[in-house]
């Protein structure tokens, strides 16, 4: 079943276009990686899915829902989380402050939700206290997660999660993506670690020049001759 | 000198009530608010006209409590004039600041315009009250309390310090403990997250300002008591004010707090060796001479 879908996608920040005419499909519970080269307009597709752009043309599709031009604060509403590459904490509060701020929409008791994120992120539930400003990357990036997962999404958005980590860390956040996914999360995830992102994933599109180049499985891509001559380095 | 100091730290606290609304505007909007001054104004004035005027008028009794200066009316006049410059300042930003925030002004822009806004709520004042000196209750003086080392303090001073440490309090635990002072903290920290996170930002902002307004008036109000109304107050309280914000970090609501009781206490001691006049310069040294050794302020980071 297609959980979301983002169809002939044309968008910019100013008037030159980002992307032209690009989709992607996502279904339920699976993990979709997007790679390609810097300057693809990888990181803007999720911007416009989550509606932090207002595409020019084309369409989002959540569920039976068209979320397209819908401002962020109401597309988390629905049930996509999105996780910005870079400033994806709130660095003067503290982890559990973080995860608060992650269920901030809900009235209901979330107490049952905070159990499984910190027993997803074992590391966090020992320094609940401590600001997040303090932590290294790779920790930042788990509470950035963690934050996210609040709501309970059905669709997650993660941009470039391994950028900017040290190589040993990087590994360990893959883990905790699959690890999100087992939970029945469907996860759309940018990255430059394209040959890692192809591994985990379900289903691969190439992005290049603001345009669909390919979309096979992972593996197939993985496989793929050009794709690893071209995006994957040799 | 152990009385100036005292007394630095009467006036520092009231700097610091006024510090903390403008840290907090400045945490989460970024700009200068140079009406922040005038917001102390309103606030004096707006209980000045229920104390002699609105609850007069309704029959309130003229009574004291104890040996304080002030009685029932000031005692409903203090809360209804916060509320009031809360209006005061959110009906500022939903007119002015929101619609050129909207635009996407700069910093610049936005200081400008606020510089505007003092003038008229100054102009305001003017028109309404005069340029004269005014009290909440001429002519009354109230024996002072002996404490040890000669110093004396006013009974007036006392509730001062004793209403600071309440609203700072309340401020402290609103921010900590609640989820709309959560949430605050949370935009302060990172606007763009906080509305992917599904925080409604025009909604915290609007809070922030309502706090600063509210903090603004109990500040002016607690100066009124403690020396005099004059609609020149809160202008000249604005150097005061950004010397205390600065010298706390701009943003830090603790700093702010600290920064204030500097600010007070070095402008009271000052007097020991310069002319009262001086103590505004005396704060306006002191802001320069954060800006030139350590612009950041004691609690940022380098």
């Amino acid at each position: 079943m297609i959980i979301l879908s983002a169809k002939d996608i044309t968008v910019g920040y100013t008037e030159v276009d980002i992307l032209h005419e690009v989709s992607i499909d996502v279904q339920a519970g699976e993990i979709v990686s997007i790679i390609g080269p810097n300057g693809a307009g990888k990181s803007t597709l999720l911007k416009t899915i989550f509606g932090i752009l207002k595409p020019r043309n084309g369409k989002v599709t959540f569920k039976d829902w068209d979320i397209t031009g819908l401002k962020p604060n109401m597309v988390v509403r629905k049930g996509i989380s999105y996780v910005p590459q870079v400033d994806n904490v709130f660095p003067s509060m503290t982890i559990h402050e973080n995860l608060e701020m992650g269920a901030f929409i809900r009235n209901d008791d979330y107490s049952q939700r905070l159990r499984e994120v910190y027993d997803l992120f074992p590391v966090m539930a020992e320094r609940k206290k401590q600001k997040v400003g303090q932590l290294s990357g790779g920790q930042r990036q788990m509470v950035a997660m963690g934050r996210a997962l609040m709501l309970d999404p059905q669709v997650l958005l993660l941009d470039e999660p391994s950028a900017g980590l040290a190589p040993v860390l990087v590994s360990g956040i893959f883990e905790k993506i699959k690890d999100i996914n087992a939970t029945g999360v469907a996860i759309i995830i940018v990255e430059q670690n394209a040959r890692e992102a192809l591994k985990m994933a379900h289903h691969g599109y190439v992005l290049a020049m603001g345009r669909n180049v390919l979309d096979d499985a992972g593996d197939a891509l993985l496989a793929n001759e050009e794709v690893g001559r071209l995006y994957l380095g040799g | 000198m152990v009385e100036l100091v005292i007394y630095g730290i009467v006036l520092g606290s009231i700097i610091s009530l006024g510090a903390i609304g403008l840290t907090l505007v400045y945490g989460i909007i970024r700009f200068a608010n140079f009406a922040h001054g005038d917001f102390l104004s309103a606030g004096a004035y707006v209980a000045l006209f229920m104390v002699t005027g609105l609850l007069a008028w309704i029959g309130i009794p003229d009574t004291t409590f104890g040996s304080l200066s002030f009685g029932w009316r000031m005692a409903i006049a203090f809360p209804v004039s916060m509320a009031v410059v809360a209006g005061v300042a959110i009906l500022l930003d939903q007119i002015l600041y929101r619609r050129l925030r909207a635009k996407g002004s700069g910093p610049v822009i936005l200081a400008m315009s606020s510089l505007g806004a003092a003038f008229i709520i100054r102009m305001i004042i003017l028109i309404l009250w005069g340029a004269d000196s005014l009290f909440y209750r001429p002519g009354l003086m109230r024996p002072a309390i002996e404490l040890p080392l000669g110093a004396k303090i006013r009974p007036d001073q006392v509730l001062i310090l004793f209403m600071v440490v309440v609203l700072v309090s309340s401020l402290h635990l609103f921010l900590k403990r609640t989820k709309m002072g959560k949430a605050m903290r949370a935009t302060a920290d990172n606007k763009e997250l906080a509305l992917v996170t599904g925080i409604d930002t025009e909604r915290i902002i609007m809070w922030t300002w309502g706090i600063g307004g509210a903090l603004a008036a109990a500040a002016g109000i607690l100066y009124g008591i403690d020396v005099q109304l004059h609609p020149y107050m809160g202008w000249n309280f604005l150097i005061p004010l950004f010397a205390a914000t600065i010298l706390g970090t701009i943003g830090n609501m603790y700093g702010a707090l600290i920064g204030g009781l500097t600010i007070g206490v070095a402008q009271q001691v000052s007097t020991a060796f310069l002319m009262p006049t001086y103590k505004l310069p005396v704060a306006f040294v002191i802001m320069i001479l954060i800006l030139l050794i350590r612009p950041e302020g004691i609690f940022g980071k380098e």
